[in-house]
């Protein structure tokens, strides 16, 4: 198995993982797809919540999870048993927490063959109409799970880090993304 | 006699879920005090007789081996038993965290009983009425 199925089927796990033991809730496999990003292009305009970690170490990269406003206060009513009307401190919080188990499980599975990585603390953004840009040219592994029709979308790339293999590749950029 | 407990997680999530879990385990516990960083989490131990720590390993400020390590290192507090509850299942943070004198450690996500599984021994059983 390359290193792409490795982290798309650790996504696959540890996003049905987190969503059934935290959320009690049975998440149908998700879709995997490939997307080949150049430096500097801008997606497409973006509503609702995404959340960021970066991962550091030999590799290094970033995880993220996106989803609609909708979707993040459902996350976060059957994360915390509560209501949650509108998108507040709380649903941030929980999506950004949810993001950390899933990107932190990936991780651990990675570090058997990558060595140990690093994981920064999350970022969470909620805002209308904004765009992600990428710094770096990279291929992201995204998957687009369905809970009860709506799109939970879990991306994560990773390159070489350049001071580990500045020599050996020429420079490989590590993936980033701005918004 | 009924203890307290502290539970450190930078995500206020997490510490809602946990103090939810804690007060459904069915161990004597007082009262559950919270801290978002391993620095807030020392200000409490200082003013609270504080009997297990629940703590996080990825924090701002100070994280959770930080926190273990100033609490292992004084005379007063290196008696208080400290669970790490951590994303961090990589085998350096876990060795790390028993090396410096972590009692267990639960990785995330977890459920209410790994936390009660790592109580035992820790904690005395409610006394029923």
């Amino acid at each position: 198995m390359n290193l792409y199925d490795t982290i798309a089927q650790s996504l696959i796990r540890s996003t049905s993982d987190v969503f059934s033991t935290m959320l009690a809730t049975e998440l149908p496999d998700g879709e995997v797809t490939v997307e080949e990003t150049v430096e500097g292009a801008t997606s497409e305009p973006n509503d609702g919540v995404v959340s960021f970690i970066g991962i550091a170490g030999s590799w290094a990269g970033t995880g993220s999870l996106s989803c609609s406003a909708a979707m993040a206060c459902r996350v976060c009513a059957a994360m915390l048993m509560t209501e949650a009307p509108s998108v507040n401190e709380d649903v941030l919080d929980a999506v950004a927490e949810i993001t950390n188990m899933i990107i932190g499980s990936v991780k651990t599975d990675l570090e058997t063959d990558l060595g140990p990585l690093g994981l920064s603390i999350p970022t969470v953004v909620f805002g209308r109409n904004f765009k992600t840009r990428s710094a770096a040219a990279a291929e992201w592994i995204h998957v687009r799970f369905f809970w009860d029709g709506e799109p939970l979308r879990i991306k994560m790339c990773l390159a070489p880090s350049e001071k580990a293999h500045a020599v050996h590749h020429g420079g490989n950029s590590a993936c980033a993304l701005e918004v | 006699m009924d203890s307290d407990v502290l539970v450190v997680d930078d995500s206020a999530a997490i510490r809602k879920i946990l103090t939810r879990v804690l007060r459904q385990t069915g161990m004597a516990i007082q009262t559950i005090h919270e801290a978002g960083d391993g620095q807030e989490a020392l200000a409490v131990v200082a003013q609270h007789r504080i009997d297990l720590v629940l703590s996080d390993i990825n924090m701002p400020k100070m994280d959770g081996l930080q926190l273990l390590a100033s609490l292992k290192a004084s005379p007063q507090w290196q008696e208080i038993p400290v669970v790490m509850i951590t994303t961090e299942g990589g085998e350096t943070k876990v060795a790390e965290a028993v090396r410096l004198g972590a009692a267990g450690y639960v990785r995330k996500p977890f459920t209410a009983d790994q936390i009660k599984e790592k109580l035992v021994g820790i904690l005395e059983p409610a006394v029923a009425l």
